[in-house]
C-alpha cells in the first residue's frame, strides 16, 4: 500500500520530493502540507469556499453531505485541543466519519516506527489524515508514503508550517480589511519557533500584501529571517507603527530557560501588546493571536478582550476554513456543498 | 607474480610524474617505471592500460563500516569490497564504533576482519578519551601500538579545553597526530541543517557557522600552545577553511580535510526534506561550498575523504530531523573529486593528490604514489566509460547515497593493493 509518488519510480523513498507534492497530475490541491507552493489564486479560491461555509455554521443545520462515506483520522503525535476540536467539528459538518488518535501516548513509545504506525493506520481504509507532529517535515514524509488515494492535511509540523491556521487567519484579515496589497501586517514575538509565523508570511506575501513586519528580539528571530519577505524591527513602537493587522504569538516557557530571553517580565515590558502600544498603529488595526494567549506575557487582558481583538473569531472561522480545505483536497466541488 | 601495466597515463602527483608508460610490479611492489627493471623481466600478467589513467590507489581518512555494532548497516567485508570498486586501497575508520575503539583487542579485531575481506587496507584511529566520553584520556601509547595511526575523538564532544589540552599534549609526547571535528556542540545544539535561509524556510533547527569557526579557534589556539600534531577533520565552512589556511602558512603542525559531498552539495539540497542530504557537519550555502573548493585547490586542504557513513534503510525514513546523519560515500570519492579537474578547480594531479599523497602524508603511511620501490597499491580508470551510480550498480551496503541519478565520466576498472587485483570491472558492469 505504500507508494514512492515518484515518477523515477526504481529510486529509495529518501530523495528530493517533486515539486508537485501537494497537487496531482491534474494540478488539483491532494495534500496541504504548507502554503509554499501555493497560488494566490488557490487561496483566495480556499478563502471564498470557506466563506460559504461560514454562513452555514450558523444555521440550525450545520451540515452538508460532501464528505459522507469519508474517513478523516486526525493524526496527533503532539498534543493540542483547539486545533484537533475545530477539525473534528469541520469534518463532521461535512459528515466524514472522524477518528481520533493520539499517538504521543500509544504506538511511537513502544519503539514501533512513524511509518509502521502509519501503514497500520492506512489499513483501515482512511481518506485523510490531519497530522501534527514535533518534527518539522514530518507531514511531508508522511505524505510521501501514503497510499495514493490517501490524502494528508498538515496541523502543524515542528517548526516548519501550520497552512491551516495561516489560512484562517487571511480569512480573519480580508473579513475586516477587505483587500490585502494596501494592508500592512506586523507579527510580533517568538518567529523562531513558529510554524504559524512562518505560513503566515508565506501567505501575506502569496496575496500581495503592501509589507510585513516581524517584531522580536534577535534570538527570537530565525537566521536570514528577511529573505522569507520581511522587515524585521527589534523595536516593537517603531514596528507597530500605522500598522493595520496586529499578530501576536505566544510565547513558550521554555524559551526563558534556553537563554533566549531573561524573564517573562522583561518580554512583556518590551515587546507585550499593551492598549498604549496598540495605540500607535493605524485606527481600526485587529489584534489577531493563534492562541493560546499568555495573558500578560505577550499580550495584555485588556487588549485580547478589547474591542479591536478578533482572536475568538478567528477560532470561529477555524471550523469554515477547515471545512473548505477538507472539500477542496477530497474534492467535492464548492458549488455542489454549502450554495445548494 | 608479475604484472605489466602498459601505456596507460601513469599519473604520480608525488613525484611529479604524468605521463604515458608501462608500470613493472613484481611480488608486491612498483619495481621500474618506462624501461623494465631487467633485461629478463617477463610479466605473467598484461593489463592494457592505453587510454587509461593509472594512479596510485586512493587514500581515504574516514570511512564508518559498520563493524563493530552496526552490522545491520554494513560490514567491513561488505564495505571494503566498495572500497576497491571505487580504487580505495587504504581506508581508516573513526573509533565510533560499538564498542568504541579504546582498547587495542577492539583494534586487532578490525585487523582481523579487514585480513579475511578483499585486501582493501583498513587502519584504525583509537579513541581519544576512554569511550569516547570526553572525561579521561584513554591508553593512547598501547592503542598506538596496537596499531592506531592517530586518535580521534569523533563526533563526540570533549569535557573541556583543559581535558583537550592535556589529551594533546599526552598524545605529542608520543608522536601521535590527533584527529578532531571543529564542533563546538554547545552551539551546535539540537541543529540538523545549515542555519541559513533553508533551515529557516523549512523550520529545521540550525547549526551555525560559528560551532565550526569557534571550535577551531580553540583548536588552533591549543595547537600553538602544545605543538601537538592536529589534523583538522571534515570543514565545512569558507571562513573555517580560510582560518586553517592562515594557521598552516604560520607553521603551525595542522592539517585539514573535507568529505566530497561538501564541495558539491550545499544547503539548497536538503529543500524539500531529503533525508539523504543530512549530514554532520551539515551543508552549508555556495559560498561555503566555493570557499572549500578554493582551499582545496590552494592546498591547505590537503585531503577530500569521503566521510562515507553507511545506512540501513529504516535510518533515513523518517522525518528529516529524526533521521540518522551520514551519507554511504566511498563509491562516489574518486567520481566526485575528478569532477573538481573537470570543472577546472584544480589540476587533475593535484586533484589525485587530494586523495593519495595527501592524506597518507597526514596518516605518514607510505602510500599514495607510484615511486619504484613503494607497495603496487594503483587504481586504474576509464576516463570515458560513464557510469551513474543507482541502487542497480552499488556495492556498499548502504545506499544512501544523494549522487543517486549523477552521471560521471570516469569509472575504475582496476584496483590493485599490493601488486594483487582486488577488483576488476566486467564488460557487463558498464
Amino acid at each position: 500500500m505504500i507508494n514512492q509518488d515518484n515518477p523515477a519510480g526504481s529510486r529509495p523513498a529518501a530523495g528530493p520530493l517533486p515539486p508537485s507534492l501537494q497537487f496531482n497530475a491534474q494540478g488539483r490541491l491532494r495534500h496541504l502540507l504548507t502554503i509554499e507552493g501555493l497560488s494566490g489564486a488557490l487561496i483566495t479560491e480556499i478563502l471564498d469556499t470557506a466563506e460559504s461555509f461560514a454562513g452555514m455554521n450558523a444555521q440550525a443545520v450545520k451540515k452538508v453531505p460532501l464528505l459522507r462515506g469519508k474517513t478523516v483520522m486526525n493524526l496527533f503525535f503532539e498534543a493540542s485541543t483547539r486545533t484537533r476540536t475545530t477539525f473534528e467539528l469541520a469534518a463532521k459538518r461535512l459528515s466524514a466519519d472522524v477518528l481520533n488518535i493520539n499517538i504521543s501516548t500509544s504506538a511511537t513509545v513502544k519503539g514501533e516506527s512513524l511509518l509502521d504506525t502509519l501503514r497500520n493506520l492506512q489499513a483501515m481504509y482512511v481518506d485523510m489524515f490531519v497530522v501534527r507532529h514535533a518534527d518539522s517535515g514530518a507531514a511531508h514524509f508522511i505524505a510521501r508514503h501514503v497510499a495514493p488515494h490517501v490524502s494528508v492535511l498538515n496541523a502543524g509540523d515542528g517548526r516548519h508550517a501550520h497552512p491551516t491556521q495561516a489560512l484562517l487567519d487571511m480569512f480573519t484579515i480580508r473579513r475586516h480589511k477587505g483587500d490585502f496589497t494596501r494592508l500592512k501586517v506586523a507579527i510580533v514575538g517568538d518567529i523562531l519557533h513558529s510554524r504559524v509565523a512562518r505560513s503566515q508570511i508565506h501567505a501575506l506575501n502569496l496575496l500581495n500584501t503592501g509589507e510585513v513586519r516581524v517584531i522580536g528580539p534577535k534570538t527570537l528571530l530565525p537566521a536570514h529571517v528577511e529573505d522569507l519577505g520581511v522587515h524585521v524591527f527589534h523595536d516593537i513602537r517603531a514596528g507597530l507603527r500605522d500598522v493595520d493587522v496586529i499578530i501576536m504569538l505566544r510565547l513558550q516557557k521554555e524559551r526563558m530557560e534556553s537563554g533566549l530571553l531573561p524573564s517573562e517580565h522583561e518580554f512583556f515590558q518590551l515587546w507585550g501588546l499593551t492598549e498604549e502600544r496598540l495605540a500607535l498603529a493605524a485606527p481600526g488595526c485587529i489584534v489577531m493571536h493563534p492562541g493560546p494567549a499568555n495573558r500578560g506575557v505577550e499580550i495584555d487582558s485588556r487588549v485580547a478582550d478589547g474591542p479591536q481583538s478578533v482572536i475568538l473569531e478567528q477560532v470561529s472561522n477555524g471550523i469554515a476554513v477547515r471545512m473548505a480545505v477538507m472539500s477542496t483536497i477530497m474534492g467535492g466541488s464548492v458549488n455542489q456543498g454549502a450554495g445548494a | 607474480m608479475k604484472l605489466l601495466i602498459e601505456q596507460g597515463r601513469v599519473i604520480d602527483p608525488e613525484n611529479g610524474v604524468d605521463q604515458v608508460t608501462d608500470l613493472y610490479i613484481q611480488g608486491e611492489e612498483i619495481v621500474a617505471l618506462g624501461a623494465p627493471p631487467s633485461e629478463d623481466y617477463s610479466p605473467d600478467r598484461r593489463i592494457n592500460a592505453r587510454g587509461r589513467w593509472v594512479l596510485p590507489g586512493l587514500v581515504d581518512l574516514s570511512a564508518r563500516l559498520g563493524e563493530p555494532g552496526h552490522e545491520q548497516k554494513a560490514t567491513i567485508a561488505s564495505e571494503t569490497r566498495a572500497a576497491a570498486s571505487a580504487g580505495i586501497t587504504t581506508l581508516v575508520c573513526p573509533p565510533d564504533t560499538s564498542p568504541v575503539v579504546d582498547s587495542p583487542a577492539q583494534i586487532e579485531l578490525i585487523n582481523r576482519r579487514a585480513r579475511q575481506a578483499c585486501g582493501v587496507r583498513v587502519h584504525a584511529l583509537g579513541a581519544l578519551t576512554a569511550g569516547l566520553k570526553g572525561q579521561q584520556l584513554s591508553d593512547m601509547a598501547a592503542l598506538k601500538r596496537a596499531g592506531a595511526l592517530g586518535m580521534s575523538q569523533a563526533l563526540r564532544p570533549m569535557g573541556s579545553h583543559l581535558l583537550l589540552r592535556r589529551a594533546l599534549e599526552y598524545a605529542a609526547s608520543h608522536d601521535i597526530t590527533v584527529y578532531l571535528h571543529p564542533i563546538d556542540w554547545s552551539l551546535a545544539g539540537q541543529g540538523c541543517a545549515h542555519e541559513g535561509a533553508v533551515a529557516t524556510r523549512l523550520g529545521l533547527p540550525g547549526i551555525p557557522e560559528a560551532a565550526e569557526t569557534a571550535a577551531l579557534g580553540v583548536l588552533l589556539a591549543l595547537a600553538a600552545q602544545t605543538e601537538a600534531r592536529i589534523h583538522v577533520c571534515r570543514l565545512s565552512t569558507a571562513r573555517g577553511a580560510a582560518m586553517v589556511a592562515r594557521a598552516v602558512e604560520d607553521g603551525l603542525p595542522v592539517s585539514a580535510d573535507v568529505c566530497a559531498h561538501q564541495l558539491f552539495l550545499t544547503e539548497m539540497d536538503v529543500a524539500d526534506f531529503n533525508s539523504l542530504c543530512h549530514v554532520i557537519p551539515p551543508l552549508r550555502t555556495l559560498r561555503d561550498r566555493d570557499g572549500l573548493r578554493k582551499a582545496v585547490a590552494e592546498g591547505s586542504i590537503e585531503a577530500i575523504c569521503s566521510d562515507h557513513q553507511p545506512h540501513e534503510a529504516d535510518a533515513k525514513l523518517a522525518p528529516f530531523p529524526a533521521t540518522l546523519p551520514g551519507m554511504s560515500t566511498l563509491e562516489t570519492l574518486l567520481p566526485l573529486v575528478l569532477r573538481l579537474a573537470e570543472e577546472g578547480v584544480l589540476p587533475l594531479p593535484e586533484a589525485v593528490r587530494r586523495v593519495t599523497a595527501g592524506p597518507a602524508r597526514i596518516l605518514g603511511l607510505k602510500v599514495g604514489t607510484l615511486g619504484v620501490g613503494t607497495r603496487a597499491d594503483i587504481a586504474i580508470v576509464d576516463p570515458e566509460r560513464g557510469h551513474g551510480p543507482g541502487p542497480d550498480n552499488w556495492l556498499s551496503a548502504g545506499r544512501n547515497s544523494a549522487f543517486f541519478g549523477w552521471e560521471f565520466r570516469p569509472r575504475v576498472t582496476h584496483t590493485l593493493v599490493a601488486g594483487r587485483v582486488i577488483f576488476e570491472l566486467q564488460a557487463r558492469q558498464v
